[in-house]
């Protein structure tokens, strides 16, 4: 098995040993990753599904992981936020270390978005509910100022009349835009999407990926699993080639696209874009 | 024929459905007489209710003896309860209908005509013929407080709305504070001298209220990760599942005095209040974990990728949805907590059904089991039907089944 080395400059302690009150000011100007995942491994019961994960992403990065289902993409991006625990290695999210110390864990959930696959709206609240209801119960924010932000994130995703109705009587696009919305609600310095459009029907995955690109552009920072290669081509910095658990291939779109260096990632590139 | 279809359809116009007209016979014949086998079933079965309905119908009305009901009416309603305190009674009643006509107007706005016709009820109670001018005069009041409840609600809507909630809260200290009484404004009235109806309400009442929120606690801890309340709420549910009611409520009165400390004298009702409870409570838990387990693991999964803590997860995204889908379970578990009351009977508590064995045993009226046990099916059964009947107007209000 060929391994392209996957290139990570930074390791743990960099981080780790700089005192807190500087962390952020380097994170801020890019000298300092604002994700770091080092040797990461994870197992479900005997299985290995992340074998060794490294990458580092700095600040206003738009990242693109791709690769065969099961390959662990999902589950990767899954451990950033704690859904899903690993057993060995250091995640290190906004300067802060991901431990099983509970009160990490919601520091950095409150600085990172995440969109599902599935949405995962609240279905017995209102639109307007999902998207400020993080923001009044985690931020304290009043409820007039996060309806306020509500009613202007709404308008970003272009379904500003839709507020006050439930997420049942959405379409899939519409819900997933609303769920994009309650995750930028919470002001988040990261955005997770995993799989944001798979479960769309064809003519909404557009107007999905039309406002994840304007946030891309924006600056967010963004990891995005998916397999919307145009997405990728459009405003990925980099992407990351996943298979086995493993990251076999990481290059920016262009070499991914016109010169890949791995069968695997030839092969699988060559079945997904007809 | 392929070319006939568009031209039929090309105006493109779009068509109203089709609407469908009865007459009283067109829909007879429909529902009833449309084809032979059908006709033969409807027949037997209205041959089966007049063989039933017949000869019941002609002991309700011509044999039977409604007067030891009417003698015992007082007995029935309120057991030994003092003459000169029923008053109070009547005043957690009229509360309670304002009370009802204030949410009634809030939160079903437009169910409107219903509400009309359950206000028709307390004035016909107030009609019949052989209550007291007393009780005549107390239903008029109830109606009157129900419509003004109503006509405040519908006045100011918004603003009523917390005055609701905290009567709602509060209804239910009111109530005991009422029943009981508190020395020097009310006199007490002793647990012992409440009976009939009253008790029989107040032993459901008091067992769902403290039962839900207990139940929900037990389906949470049984749910939970902590290893020492998970195995206590597993045990708790398990034993009590595995135990009849009549079991407990023996418990609860001959056990219970022995773990507490002699100078605590816990009295009879209140033993079988917190025997309906504990026993409850087992039930309700495993409804609700039905519930728990219903909503797919993404709901929690965005609440905490979204910063909420596990408190505010369980509290604002999981409990709502899993209450709102089991709403029928629930009900279905009140009505039969609200009949299982007639258990305390056994333990010699003078409920409903421990009045009626009284009653049977007077000299005057030996032999009126029919009437006697008639009636009070009647009354258990207005009740149960009244609760199934408002929890499918709360489904309709949240939605249950749309999503």
């Amino acid at each position: 098995m060929s391994e392209t080395v996957v290139e990570v400059k930074t390791t743990p302690e960099q981080i780790l040993e700089m005192p807190e009150e500087h962390r952020s000011e380097a994170i801020e100007k890019g000298e300092l990753p604002i994700v770091l995942a080092h040797e990461v491994h994870k197992w479900y019961g005997n299985f290995h599904v992340l074998r060794g994960i490294n990458m580092e992403v700095y600040k206003g990065e738009v990242i693109v992981i791709f690769g065969p289902s099961g390959s662990g993409k999902s589950t990767f991006i899954r451990t950033i936020n704690r859904l899903e625990e690993y057993q060995k290695g250091k995640i290190i999210v906004d300067g802060i270390e991901l431990s099983r110390d509970i009160r990490n864990i919601e520091k950095i959930r409150m600085e990172t978005g995440m969109v599902f696959q599935q949405f995962n709206l609240f279905p017995h609240l209102t639109v307007m509910q999902n998207v400020t209801l993080a923001p009044i119960q985690v931020r304290k924010w009043p409820k007039a100022k996060a309806e306020e932000v509500a009613m202007q994130l709404l308008k970003r995703v272009g379904i500003p009349e839709q507020a006050d109705k439930f997420p049942g009587q959405l379409s899939g696009g519409q819900q997933q835009r609303v769920a994009i919305a309650r995750a930028l609600a919470m002001q988040p310095k990261i955005m997770l999407f995993d799989e944001p459009t798979s479960a769309l029907d064809p003519e909404m995955i557009k107007e999905v990926l039309d406002v994840m690109i304007e946030l891309a552009e924006s600056g967010m920072t963004m990891l995005v699993v998916t397999h919307e290669m145009g997405f990728a081509r459009a405003v990925a910095n980099r992407m990351y080639f996943f298979d086995q658990g493993q990251i076999v291939e990481s290059g920016p779109p262009e070499q991914i696209f016109t010169n890949p260096q791995e069968d695997r990632t030839k092969l699988f590139l060559s079945q997904i874009l007809h | 024929m392929m070319n006939r279809e568009p031209e039929q359809y090309s105006s493109g116009e779009v068509l109203a459905p089709p609407t469908e007209r009865y007459t009283v016979l067109g829909w007879l014949k429909k529902n009833l007489f449309s084809t032979w086998y059908y006709t033969l079933l409807t027949l037997v079965t209205l041959y089966i209710l007049y063989i039933v309905l017949k000869p019941t119908l002609i002991w309700v009305f011509t044999q039977a003896q409604w007067q030891v009901v009417v003698v015992n009416l007082r007995l029935f309603m309120v057991g030994q309860y003092p003459t000169d305190q029923i008053f109070r009674i009547w005043v957690a009643l009229h509360l309670l209908a304002f009370t009802a006509g204030l949410a009634w107007a809030i939160w079903l706005p437009r169910a409107r005509r219903i509400g009309a016709f359950l206000l028709f009820i307390p004035l016909a109670l107030a009609a019949l013929p052989f209550i007291s001018g007393f009780s005549r005069i107390n239903w008029i009041i109830f109606a009157v407080a129900a419509l003004i409840g109503w006509g405040l609600g519908t006045w100011k809507p918004k603003a009523m709305r917390r005055p609701l909630l905290v009567l709602l809260l509060a209804y239910f200290p009111i109530l005991i504070l009422l029943i009981l009484g508190i020395e020097p404004i009310l006199k007490i009235v002793k647990t012992n001298l409440w009976g009939g109806l009253l008790l029989t309400m107040l032993l459901a009442v008091v067992g769902i209220t403290v039962s839900f929120p207990l139940g929900i606690l037990l389906a949470l801890g049984r749910r939970s990760e902590l290893p020492i309340v998970k195995l206590f709420s597993i045990l708790y549910i398990e034993i009590i599942r595995g135990v009849p009611l009549v079991t407990v409520l023996f418990m609860a009165q001959l056990m219970l005095p022995l773990f507490l400390p002699p100078q605590i004298k816990i009295d009879n009702v209140l033993r079988a209040m917190a025997g309906i409870i504990l026993f409850s409570a087992a039930y309700m838990a495993e409804n609700v974990r039905g519930g728990l387990q219903a909503i797919p693991k993404g709901q929690s999964e965005a609440a905490w990728a979204l910063g909420l803590s596990g408190f505010q997860t369980t509290f604002f995204i999981i409990l709502p949805q899993a209450l709102r889908n089991v709403i029928p379970v629930l009900v279905n578990q009140f009505i039969s907590l609200f009949k299982d009351t007639s258990l305390v009977a056994i333990v010699g508590l003078l409920d409903l059904l421990g009045i009626a064995s009284t009653v049977l045993a007077q000299p005057e009226f030996i032999g009126k089991q029919r009437e006697v046990y008639l009636f009070i099916a009647l009354i258990y059964w207005v009740f149960s039907y009244a609760m199934s009947y408002a929890s499918r107007r709360l489904e309709v209000a949240l939605g249950v089944g749309e999503r």
